[in-house]
């Protein structure tokens, strides 16, 4: 008995320590890793969906509040006058959650380009979302009101082969980001002003 | 004391060398060794989580049940795991994207476990940390090496740091792609492990 109850306080001590200390490692590196993914995935993506505009997207970026969502908008001036805006959304894939970095147009309601930003999709597979682009620019010009899914489920979009459920996640995130845009609207042409 | 400890230390440098006289921790050899960028960052990796879980497992060697050592062994592995893994997403975050699932995967490569086990449990937290520190520069060295021989024969280059070769073959050198491969992997560190065998010998 005594020996059942010295198991079970030492392994209850060790975890609990441990779960602080990770918090604790967590907390101090937040900040920083946001930074990085900002630097080594969104901005690189933002600036595959936006060539040219004549602002700064990652230095006007700002947070848009919907109910219960709190959005990130990367705002861009496209170099024709008009405006369009950057955000990401997640669907979920064969490793994890997809990062989609979506571009749309304000005037048209039409989608600039989309790219793939963080994910942990099988090498070689999955990751062609990312790598080769014949895959995202599919998404490049469709308006809003397009059914983003894949064809095999009645979508306009065709899935890559040997890679059907990171098509899916592709296919999911551009979907939500269409509802979030839908919804959000108003409040970043307000925004954008 | 003194002589001990860098008996403990040198071991992990050929004697117990990981990959080569252990053959432990395999996988990520394998796996990241394309390039001597990864190889060095695998390395760092692991040599600090071995020093710190040998450390702590030492430490708390009288305190840890015998029954439940193992489950122990792995919270503490783990949890150095994991702030490796925070750290290199907050301040090498390009070395992350390509060591990626491998860090994790340190927790149930056999090295920190074997070592805690085998050595930690049963000695002083001074010749722990000299046995982990040893092992994991062994280690670094091993896959350091042979990330070297694949990238040059595979690739024509040595990278370094910051992804600016700085060793090239020329552009006249056909790669030997082979060598980037699983197989070619395999290849490699079967022959670097004839030649040790064939110098132990002497």
């Amino acid at each position: 008995m005594r020996e059942m109850i010295n198991m079970i306080v030492v392994l209850t001590v060790l975890t609990t320590f441990s779960g602080g200390l990770l918090a604790a490692v967590k907390s101090k590196t937040e900040v920083q890793i946001e930074n990085q993914v900002l630097k080594f995935q969104k901005a690189p993506a933002i600036k595959g969906i936006f060539p040219e505009t004549t602002n700064d997207p990652l230095a006007e970026r700002f947070i848009v509040k919907g109910d219960n969502i709190e959005l990130q908008v990367f705002p861009g001036r496209l170099s024709d006058g008009s405006k369009a805006v950057a955000f990401e959304t997640k669907g979920s894939g064969f490793g994890g959650p997809v990062g989609l970095m979506v571009g749309i147009r304000l005037d048209t309601d039409s989608i600039v380009d989309v790219r793939v930003t963080t994910h942990s999709e099988t090498p070689g597979i999955g990751s062609r979302a990312k790598e080769n682009l014949s895959f995202v620019s599919q998404f490049s010009g469709k308006k809003l009101d397009t059914n983003f899914s894949v064809k095999a489920d009645g979508g306009a979009i065709d899935a890559m082969s040997g890679a059907t459920v990171t098509s899916k996640a592709v296919s999911l995130a551009a979907t939500q980001a269409k509802e979030i845009y839908q919804k959000l609207k108003p409040e970043i042409v307000k925004q954008m002003e | 004391m003194a002589l001990s400890l860098t008996k403990e230390f040198t071991k992990g440098l050929w004697a117990e060398i990981p990959p080569f006289r252990l053959v432990l921790g395999l996988c990520p050899a394998l796996a990241v060794t394309k390039s001597l960028e990864n190889g060095i960052g695998m390395g760092i990796a692991l040599t600090f989580v071995l020093v710190c879980s040998n450390l702590f497992i030492s430490l708390l060697r009288n305190i840890i049940p015998s029954k439940v050592r193992i489950a122990c062994f792995i919270v503490v592995v783990a949890t150095f795991v994991t702030i490796v893994e925070l750290l290199m997403q907050a301040y090498a975050y390009e070395l992350f994207l390509t060591l990626g699932i491998f860090i994790p995967l340190i927790v149930v490569n056999c090295i920190p476990l074997g070592r805690a086990e085998a050595f930690a449990y049963k000695n002083g937290p001074l010749s722990s940390i000299a046995d982990g520190l040893g092992l994991g520069i062994g280690y670094g060295f091993s896959l350091s090496a042979l990330a070297s021989i694949r990238e040059i024969l595979g690739n024509g280059t040595l990278t370094v740091w910051g992804g600016i070769p700085a060793f090239s073959m020329g552009p006249d050198f056909l790669p030997f792609k082979f060598l980037l491969t699983a197989p070619g992997a395999f290849v490699g560190l079967g022959l670097m492990l004839c030649l040790m065998n064939l110098i132990g010998k002497k």
